[in-house]
Parts: structure tokens; C-alpha cells; sequence
């Protein structure tokens, strides 16, 4: 059933061409035909979102396959969609990051439609030059690196992968900690105000081309494994040079 | 009457005793050789009683370390405790290894033999070998005396070397694990002393609160809190109003080994997706904040404690008593008893 459910995702995936106009602005109406051809099927007419009791069923014929959409906001939408979470690939499996199958102009559109949908947040524009890099690394700290490790390389928690952010843009952290995908909490303003997730934004902006030593990327403290191997290396030579020496006195 | 009877019987007993002594002190002199004594291999050495005092005092020292080592060790708050403990072992290991030094340089006789050696199983050798270690050690004379001080050396660094398995948990004083700051009637603070809001507890995330009034430092103190809809809870029967508004709280310290539980999984889609938890980054125990914080994956061996809540009518959360259970790691003999609320703090 699986192989099954990842063919009709691989078709719902490819963007067909009628739903693109060449050079057009965002337009919910060609956000709506997009959504018609590739989210309807799990999140239902108009975003009322497939649940387990709600008739007709979503697709292959199951029930309770996607959450509603009204109200999400310009904000989720745009996350789930740029970084290649939605279209999904397997209702069952974790979403990853992977390459949108929509370009700039086709998500602009379906974002469009889906914040048409119900007043919700839209997509934050997170300011992290304004912020200080020590602050969000605390921040960071206390809030994500239980799950994300605090050099921001990603970790596990039951049943899930919480994904290194280095892939992730500056507006992508920031929606993330408002909306919370899949497992992870979200994050509200009384939580973490917009001013400090401008200093988390910062912290992870930084962690992607952290301070490097060179070397192995062990820890990032240095050539420290390479000096390892070096030593071991200079001490068979060194053990050679003995037994040459060694050999000739005998002689 | 009686007494002065007593008093003689005890006079009678030590003097007997130090007879005792004497003969055993002056017969260890006068031992006479059993057999002719065989020639000897190793050529005989003067005896050297400084070397034996000296080596008697570095064992002596090195015992002395090793109890300075079970001293250290048990005060609780002291400032550079572990860089005492090790410089107390060490010290120990350091005179212990003088000792053995001493004896090896200066009171066993260290002869070179050049020869070629036999074939192993060489009985006329092995005698030899036996003998030559029987005379190495002729030059000492208190033989017994420097094997007591080296048993009390051994033996001292051998009590400070177990002492630390006391560390492996608190066997009489586990009181502290059931006092808590909470009793009814304390609210619900923030990091910064705010009082926790139920209106302002949003579903999907999670918070931090501590006992107003009290330490944060306190174990009992941390809580996490979560929110869920009324319906999503399927709390014990006896818990049915612990949680107004679908509020829960528990004790923020793992029942594992006593980290804070700072994840908190929440599904996005619950249909396809995991259920809520409470988790533990530390080893991943895995609690269900819908049931009452039960175990459902990891190595934690009970619940974690949840606290009853009730809302005051400035809306604010407040505890309705003590913890369900003790709060912090499963130590032997914690897992019993209901906890008490502590003196006031």
C-alpha cells in the first residue's frame, strides 16, 4: 500500500502546466486551481481539511489524511511549502526537506489562496542583523538545542528526527517557532518574543558557517584527529629509524 | 566489696597479658635456625633499620593519605572537593609507591646472575630461585611489623577506593525527596515571578513554572506545564479535577535520573503523526501528559509526579496540593512513600 500511496504522491507532486501563467503576480485564483490539482485530495474543498469522520474520504479512499487549512495564515502555508514538506511525499512518514516541486510564482500563488482561505498570521519577516548573535545562542539554548543540539546539526526525539537547520532560511526559522511542524511545539509571542526570535534567527544564521579551525569536523577545535594520525605515523618512523641505527652498531 | 574483687581480677588478667607479651617479644629474638642453613647464593647484606623506619613511615603516610581521602569525601559542600580527593589519592598512591621503592633499592639485595638459562622445568633451578628469594630478604628484621604497615596502607587505600559507592544513593536520609515547595493554594510562576494566567496557557507548546515563594533550585519546585483540549485527556478517575481547562502539571525532573524534562512532542495531525510526550533529552524516557504522565518508552521506571490544579477566581493557576508521587530520581526505597510537604520555605 505504501508503494501504492508514494506513486499517487510522485503524480500529485509533478505541478502541472495549466495552472502556471508565465510572468503573472501571485493570484489566488491560480493559487486555487493549484490547490485544486494537488492539495485537495488530503486537505479537502477550501481547506476544510479530511478528518476521520468527514465524508466524502481523502485519498486512496482514507479517512483523516489532513488537517484543515482555514486560519493557518500566509505564514504556514509558506513554510510547509518552500521547504518542500507539502506536497507530501508519505502520509505516514516524518516530511523532510527536499526541493519543492512548485517554482517561486506557483507557491507565491497557493500561499495566496490558502491565507484566502481564513484570517491567520502572515509569513513574519524576521530581522537578524539587528539582533545580537550571544543573546540568540541563550535563547537558542533554552528553547531548541534540547531537540535541534545547540550547534543546531539536529537530533532525535521519540519517533521522529528533529532536522539540522542549515538548510533553513532566516523567514524559515522564524515560521517554524510560530507555527510548530509536525512534532515540534510552537512557540507564541508571550513565549518568545518577536524581538528574541530575531536573536534565534541570528544564532542559527551563525551556526550554519560557525567559527571553524579546520580539521576534521570533529567538534570544530582543530586539525586535532589529522595530528593524531601524524604522530602515529612519525612514531613507525621513527621506530624504523631506531632499528636501522640498531642494526648498523651491531654490524 | 564486690568492686575491689573486680578490680583484682582485672589487675590479675593484665598482668597476665603482659607476661604474655614479654615471652612472645623475647622468644622472637631467639629463634634458632630448624636445619643447617644451605649455602648461601646471595651475598648477605647489612641490615639497614633506617631504610625499615623509613619505609614504615611512608607506609604509615600513604594509610594516612588514603584516610584523608574518606575525610574529604565526606563533607558535602566544600569548595575544590574533587581536587582534594585526588590529590589525597594520589598522595596515597605516591607514598605507597616511595615504599616500594625504598624496599626494592635499599633492602632487597638485587644480585645480577649471568647464565644461560635451562629449559623451563629445572627443579635444581627453581630451588635456587627459591632460595635466592628466601635471602634476599634476610636483611630484614621486622619483617612482621613492615608487613602490618603495609596491610594498614593497602588496606586503607582499599576503604578509600569503596567509600565512593556510598555515592550510588542516599540510604538513610531520603526525607528531602519528599519535601516539596507545593502545598495547596501556592500559584503557578513564571522564570520572572509572573503568576501563570489559564487564559493565557495556549494548547500546542509548553511551559515552565515554579512555586511562588520558593527556591528554584529546589528539586520539587520546576513544573511542566501543557495544555490540552478537555476531551484529549484520559486522566486516573481520582484525577479527574486535577486539570482545570485541560491545564497539567507536572514535576519537570525526570524520575529517571533527574534531568529536566525540556521536550515536549506535539503532534501537528494527530491521526497520522505520534502522540503527545513529555520527554527527556537525557535518555529518552517518554511520558504521556494525557494519562497521567505515564511511562511509554525509556528507561524511567515510574511516572512523573503531577501536581493538582485548581483556578483561583483571578484566573490564576494555583496547586491544589502536594506532587502524586516523589519527585526526582528513583533512588532505592524513594519509590514508596506519598510525599509530605516540607517546612514552610
Amino acid at each position: 500500500m505504501k508503494k501504492a500511496l508514494a506513486t499517487v504522491a510522485v503524480a500529485l507532486a509533478l505541478p502541472g502546466a495549466a495552472g502556471a501563467q508565465p510572468g503573472g503576480g501571485a493570484s489566488v485564483e491560480q493559487g486555487k486551481e493549484l490547490y485544486a490539482e494537488h492539495c485537495l485530495s488530503c486537505h479537502g474543498p477550501n481547506g476544510s481539511g479530511v478528518t476521520s469522520t468527514s465524508h466524502p474520504t481523502g485519498a486512496l479512499g482514507l479517512h483523516g489524511l489532513g488537517p484543515p487549512l482555514k486560519g493557518v495564515g500566509a505564514q504556514a502555508a509558506d513554510f510547509y511549502l518552500t521547504t518542500g514538506y507539502m506536497p507530501l511525499q508519505d502520509p505516514y512518514d516524518q516530511p523532510r526537506h527536499t526541493q519543492s516541486p512548485f517554482n517561486k510564482q506557483e507557491i507565491a500563488a497557493l500561499v495566496a489562496y490558502v491565507s484566502s482561505l481564513g484570517k491567520g498570521p502572515p509569513i513574519p519577516k524576521p530581522e537578524p542583523k539587528r539582533s545580537e548573535i550571544s543573546r540568540g545562542l541563550q535563547l537558542f539554548t533554552d528553547h531548541c538545542a534540547g531537540c535541534h543540539q545547540v550547534v543546531a546539526e539536529g537530533g532525535y526525539v521519540p519517533n521522529a528526527v528533529a532536522p539540522p537547520l542549515h538548510q533553513a532560511t532566516a523567514v524559515q526559522i522564524a515560521e517554524a517557532v510560530r507555527v510548530g511542524p509536525y512534532l515540534m511545539p510552537k512557540f507564541s509571542e508571550g513565549q518568545i518574543s518577536d524581538d528574541e526570535l530575531n536573536a534565534i534567527v541570528a544564532y542559527v544564521e551563525w551556526a550554519k558557517h560557525p567559527d571553524d579551525r579546520g580539521g576534521w569536523n570533529l567538534g570544530r577545535i582543530g586539525p586535532v584527529p589529522e595530528g593524531l594520525v601524524t604522530w602515529l605515523m612519525a612514531a613507525v618512523v621513527l621506530i624504523g629509524v631506531c632499528l636501522a641505527i640498531g642494526r648498523r652498531a651491531h654490524n | 566489696m564486690s568492686g575491689d574483687r573486680e578490680e583484682g581480677a582485672q589487675l590479675n588478667a593484665l598482668k597476665r597479658w603482659a607476661i604474655a607479651a614479654g615471652v612472645l617479644l623475647l622468644g622472637r629474638k631467639r629463634r634458632r635456625p630448624l636445619v643447617a642453613e644451605p649455602e648461601r647464593l646471595v651475598e648477605a647484606g647489612q641490615p639497614d633499620p633506617r631504610a625499615e623506619w623509613l619505609v614504615l613511615a611512608l607506609l604509615l603516610g600513604a594509610a594516612c593519605a588514603a584516610a584523608g581521602f574518606i575525610a574529604v569525601y565526606s563533607f558535602n559542600h566544600l569548595e575544590h572537593q574533587t581536587q582534594y580527593l585526588g590529590l589525597a589519592l594520589g598522595l596515597a598512591f605516591a607514598l605507597l609507591g616511595a615504599a616500594l621503592g625504598v624496599i626494592g633499592k635499599r633492602l632487597v639485595d638485587d644480585e645480577e646472575h649471568e647464565e644461560e638459562y635451562p629449559l623451563p622445568r629445572h627443579p635444581e633451578a627453581e630451588e635456587e630461585i627459591a632460595q635466592l628469594v628466601q635471602e634476599s630478604g634476610d636483611r630484614f628484621t621486622r619483617k612482621r611489623l613492615l608487613l602490618a604497615g603495609g596491610g594498614t596502607a593497602v588496606g586503607a587505600l582499599g576503604a578509600a577506593l569503596v567509600v565512593p559507592a556510598l555515592s550510588l544513593g542516599p540510604f538513610l536520609d531520603t526525607d528531602p525527596f519528599y519535601e516539596t515547595p507545593w502545598r495547596r493554594g501556592r500559584r503557578l510562576v513564571d522564570e520572572a515571578g509572573k503568576p501563570f494566567l489559564l487564559d493565557e496557557i495556549e494548547t500546542e507548546t509548553f511551559y515552565t513554572a515554579y512555586a511562588d515563594r520558593a527556591s528554584k533550585e529546589e528539586l520539587g519546585s520546576p513544573l511542566v506545564v501543557v495544555r490540552f483540549e478537555p476531551s484529549q485527556l484520559h486522566l486516573p478517575s481520582q484525577r479527574r479535577d486535577w486539570a482545570p481547562g485541560g491545564v497539567v502539571a507536572y514535576s519537570k525532573i525526570c524520575t529517571h535520573a533527574g534531568c529536566a524534562v525540556a521536550l515536549y512532542r506535539k503532534p501537528t495531525f494527530p491521526l497520522v503523526e505520534p502522540g503527545p510526550a513529555l520527554v527527556c533529552p537525557c535518555h529518552y524516557s517518554t511520558f504521556d501528559p494525557t494519562r497521567g504522565g505515564n511511562v511509554i518508552f525509556g528507561p524511567a521506571g515510574r511516572p512523573l509526579p503531577q501536581l493538582p490544579l485548581y483556578v483561583d477566581p483571578s484566573g490564576a493557576l494555583r496547586a491544589r496540593g502536594n506532587f502524586s508521587g516523589p519527585v526526582g530520581p528513583s533512588w532505592w526505597g524513594v519509590r514508596m512513600r506519598k510525599p509530605s510537604t516540607g517546612p514552610s520555605t
